[in-house]
């Protein structure tokens, strides 16, 4: 089943001034398919997800997203063509209920708000956009903090509402970042189910950057490690982890901490 | 080249005050994050204590610096970290950005409040040995006398001492790694407050410091002039990307410089010399903004710990009980009610007046309940765009003879035009760039547009007569014509916020006032949202500015200056910015206080309490970001709720234990 990628990155490259936070990356995404994206503090996996995302404009290289090169395109329009993601450093909505971050998602999806629309009332929620909504809230298990105001939310539950905004608007990837740092052990368990359920249900694909490993084991397909900018080793998740350059890379980090 | 020379030399002392504050700027923004307009009004400040004691008081110069600018200047800084600024979280942009206008806003103010309306004009130079009227040489037929050297060697001076305190000091090396993370520095186990206190220290002795070698230059001095500075060291401190000092202070000199060489080359009829030359300051500004890189990243995060920050505390819920709701609800319809059969019956004309100023004002703040409330964008230059709708609407009146009502259409149009070219020039700017460049636009206008007499009919205004009104010739209420068409624009334009509220663009504002990178990252077009809204309160601040003329039946430019759109700011952040409510609060709130103040004696009854009050419920934004006044509403419907309604009260708040209820 040789698949067509979804995405596919190659010889991406990014510095900061003399910091080559990603260097000479090129690895693929299927569609469907779920990648764990792993390695140490500092190895550049945000900034990957930044470059992909539109965030930040890399250097060298060409990002391939479902046929369509990306470089040049702003962020929007990528979101648009299907790339999801949620964000290390939380970027929820402040002052907005949990339930219009989702109903923010599943209008954007549909294209721009039309202002005239809003002026004539037009712009009511339909009772289909009503049960996306739901059916989402229900999946990432946050129904019932659905009318709270995100404000009073702690740093956990915000992970879940920025997963759960990322999936309404039905992305053919996500991307998460360190989704499950600041959850405890039954919402990582949680989240680790929701993204299973998702690629397995709705057929999403799946990068994800995760510290917590055994999470990782648990979700992938296949995993790729990163560290200083570099790629360092690709296979699954077992193979990966018996590879000595990696154990070295994470060892060195508990050593110096 | 003599003649050039000739030209460049008296620009130096000016250009010097210039890097003093740019200087300043960069200290802050670098120790403290925090980019501090207030400067402005604190170099203000100590000019005006300084003049006070050498005019007034007969002090020799010295002893007045050293009480002004050595002691006052330091300790009105220290007093702003301490009470103000430490208190907004690290990330705050918005906070820091509302209490340091409020601050400009509010100490020119207080001034004559606390020492009575001044006329001062007549001032020395800070050192005794200094005569400011004697001439003790010349270079190059310029006289160089007492002001000049004593501006030259006191900045060089002070200079030369804070690049050595940075280089050279422990302090200094903590201050420049605080640039990198406040936290790393922490993490060192350095006392950061304390470097952070010395920082506002230093910098606002710096600014006290310009404000007094910058005020023997005027003749009398008035708060204005000081803009001028401020612009001139925002744009020097901008190229410098509010991180370089030396940048910051080449840039700052290099302006006083070349005014003054423009100055001697341009021929003094053309426009370019009553128009372009005193808008030298902003036209740099705006390049630094258009064309530095930097700018656009000016407000992000690049701090390596960022990403530990703990998440900021949740905040109380702000919902109310439904019977509680629906109480307000009848009560505020049965006070709208009274208000207009009040109005209508029995209101003496004083009252009417003051009410119609407050709706007219209402509508004008309430583009800013939409631009910054809803939008998250912080646009300091709504009273401008008000202004192009009262001079356009004015202009067709007197020059076409048209009506105001059709001549105020066409004037919000034109504001929304104005506004929507901002919005495109400013796409890549956020946050601080923003601001900076609404407020260039806001003072442009000033020099330009609003200084010319054939648009804006000089100092006395242009003045409308009544027949281009249209409101007493197509229906007359007894006389109450002005105060419906007020209430119709108000209530349409307040209808039309809510409408978009409610609806799809308003949802994606909202999303894009809590994190443009997420809303962006969902698909959202932050650009074309932006032009929209821009669009939309640049219409309704146009809208509000035909309905202010109308009811003055002139349009002044002293009334659209760019001190009005920081202190409109001012007003709707005290009151609430988030709601509508709190614009028409805001609006009405205003002229009513200050009808009330006018009862008040004297120095109190000025104008300038009112701003002072304001003021002083803005600087408060850290801690009520929703309004000191929304905040004692809040409170006030939760006492009432636990009284009348306990049973949902307690619903609501379940950690609140009922009494009675043992736990
Ligand atoms: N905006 C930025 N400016 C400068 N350096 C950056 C920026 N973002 C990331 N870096 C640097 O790039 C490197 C990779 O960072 P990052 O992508 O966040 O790593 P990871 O997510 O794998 O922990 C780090 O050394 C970091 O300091
Ligand atoms: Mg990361």
């Amino acid at each position: 089943m040789a698949e067509q990628a979804l995405l596919s990155l190659r010889g991406v490259s990014k510095s900061f001034g003399g910091i080559h936070a990603v260097h000479d990356i090129s690895f693929k995404v299927r569609a469907g398919e779920s990648v764990g994206l792993v390695g140490p503090n500092g190895a550049g996996k945000t900034t990957l997800f930044n470059c992909v995302c539109g965030q930040l404009r890399f250097d060298q290289g060409e990002i391939m997203f479902d046929g369509t090169t990306l470089a040049g395109i702003p962020t929007f329009k990528r979101a648009r063509l299907g790339i999801g993601r949620t964000y290390q450093k939380v970027e929820v909505f402040t002052d907005m209920s949990v339930r219009d971050h989702l109903m923010v998602a599943e209008r954007s999806r549909c294209g721009e708000g039309r202002l005239w629309k809003d002026l004539l009332n037009m712009s009511k929620v339909s009772r289909q956009e009503m049960e996306n909504v739901e059916a989402t809230l229900d999946l990432v298990g946050i129904s019932s903090m659905a009318d709270t105001s995100v404000n009073a939310l702690g740093l956990g539950h915000c992970r879940l509402v920025e997963l759960a905004r990322a999936l309404a608007a039905e992305p053919k990837i996500l991307l998460a970042d360190e989704p499950s740092s600041g959850l405890d052990i039954h919402e990582t368990a949680e989240v680790a189910a929701v993204l299973r359920t998702v690629q397995h249900e709705r057929g999403t694909a799946i990068l994800l950057v995760e510290h917590d490993l055994s999470m990782v084991g648990e979700v992938v397909d296949r995993t790729v490690v990163m560290d200083l900018g570099s790629l360092l080793a690709e296979g699954t998740f077992d193979e990966v982890m018996a590879n000595p350059e990696v154990r070295h890379a994470y060892l060195g980090q508990m050593g110096a901490a | 080249m003599e003649n050039f020379f000739g030209f460049a030399l008296p620009g130096v002392p000016y250009g010097c005050t210039y890097a003093i504050v740019a200087v300043g700027l960069v200290l802050t923004y670098q120790a403290t994050g925090v980019f501090n307009f207030a400067f402005g009004g604190q170099a203000y400040a100590a000019a005006f204590v300084f003049t006070l004691l050498t005019q007034n008081e007969g002090w020799s110069g010295f002893p007045a610096f050293l009480v002004s600018v050595v002691v006052m200047s330091p300790l009105i800084g220290l007093a702003f970290d301490r009470f103000l600024f430490r208190k907004v979280g690290n990330s705050n942009t918005t906070a820091k950005l509302v209490i340091s206008l409020s601050l400009l806003v509010g100490i020119p103010s207080l001034l004559p409040v606390i020492f009575g309306a001044q006329n001062l004009d007549d001032t020395a130079t800070i050192f005794p040995f200094f005569n400011p009227n004697v001439v003790y040489f010349t270079v190059l037929q310029v006289p160089i006398n007492g002001i000049y050297l004593s501006t030259i060697t006191v900045t060089v001076v002070v200079l030369v001492a804070l690049t050595a305190l940075l280089r050279f000091t422990n302090l200094g090396l903590q201050m420049r790694g605080a640039v990198e993370s406040r936290r790393l520095v922490q993490l060192d186990g350095v006392n950061s407050g304390r470097v952070v206190a010395l920082a506002w220290a230093i910098s606002s002795f710096m600014a006290g410091l310009a404000g007094v070698l910058l005020a023997p230059t005027f003749g009398n001095f008035q708060s204005d002039t000081y803009a001028t500075l401020m612009v001139a060291a925002i744009a020097a401190a901008a190229w410098g990307l509010l991180r370089s000092i030396p940048i910051a202070t080449a840039v700052g000199v290099l302006i006083g410089v070349v005014s003054t060489i423009l100055k001697g080359y341009l021929p003094t009829s053309s426009i370019f010399f009553s128009a372009v030359l005193p808008s030298l300051p902003f036209f740099v500004l705006v390049a630094a903004l258009l064309f530095l890189p930097g700018m656009r990243s000016l407000d992000m995060n690049r701090d390596p710990l960022a990403t530990i920050d703990p998440p900021p505390p949740p905040t109380a819920a702000a919902s109310r009980a439904p019977s509680m709701d629906r109480m307000i609800r009848r009560a505020w319809w049965v006070f709208f009610a009274v208000f207009v059969v009040s109005m209508l019956t029995w209101m003496p004309k004083t009252w009417e007046g003051v009410f119609n100023s407050g709706l007219a004002l209402s509508t004008v703040l309430l583009s800013i309940t939409l631009i910054t409330g809803m939008a998250g964008q912080l646009s300091l230059f709504q009273g401008t765009l008000a202004g192009v709708g009262a001079f356009t609407s004015a202009q067709l009146a007197n020059h076409l003879g048209l009506n105001m009502l059709v001549g105020g259409l066409i004037g919000a149009l034109l504001a929304a035009a104005v506004a929507v070219v901002v919005a495109l020039l400013s796409l890549r700017l956020r946050g601080l760039g923003l601001a900076l460049m609404t407020l260039a636009a806001a003072l442009l206008f000033d020099n330009t547009f609003f200084n010319d007499a054939s648009i804006t009919g000089g100092v006395s205004g242009l003045s409308l007569k009544e027949k281009w009104l249209g409101t007493s010739a197509f229906f007359n209420f007894n006389g109450h014509a002005l105060f419906l068409l007020s209430l119709a624009v108000l209530a349409g334009c307040v209808l039309l916020v809510l409408q978009v509220r409610k609806g799809t663009v308003g949802r994606n504002l909202a999303a894009m006032r809590g994190s443009e990178t997420a809303a962006a990252g969902l698909g959202i077009n932050l650009t074309w949202q932006r032009i929209v809204v821009f669009a939309l309160a640049g219409g309704i601040a146009g809208l509000g500015g035909v309905l202010v003329t109308i009811g003055a039946q002139v349009a002044n430019s002293a009334q659209w200056s760019y001190s009005f759109s920081l202190i409109f700011i001012v007003l709707v952040v005290t009151t609430g910015v988030a709601t509508v409510e709190g614009a028409i609060q805001a609006g009405i709130g205003f002229f009513v206080t200050s009808q009330l103040l006018t009862y008040l004696p004297g120095r109190f009854g000025g104008g300038s309490l009112v701003i002072v009050l304001f003021a002083f419920g803005a600087v408060q934004y850290a801690k009520h970001p929703e309004g000191v006044l929304e905040f004692q509403k809040r409170q006030g419907n939760m006492r009432f709720e636990r009284l009348l309604f306990p049973k949902e009260y307690y619903a609501l708040h379940p950690t609140e234990i009922a009494p009675g209820t043992n736990g």
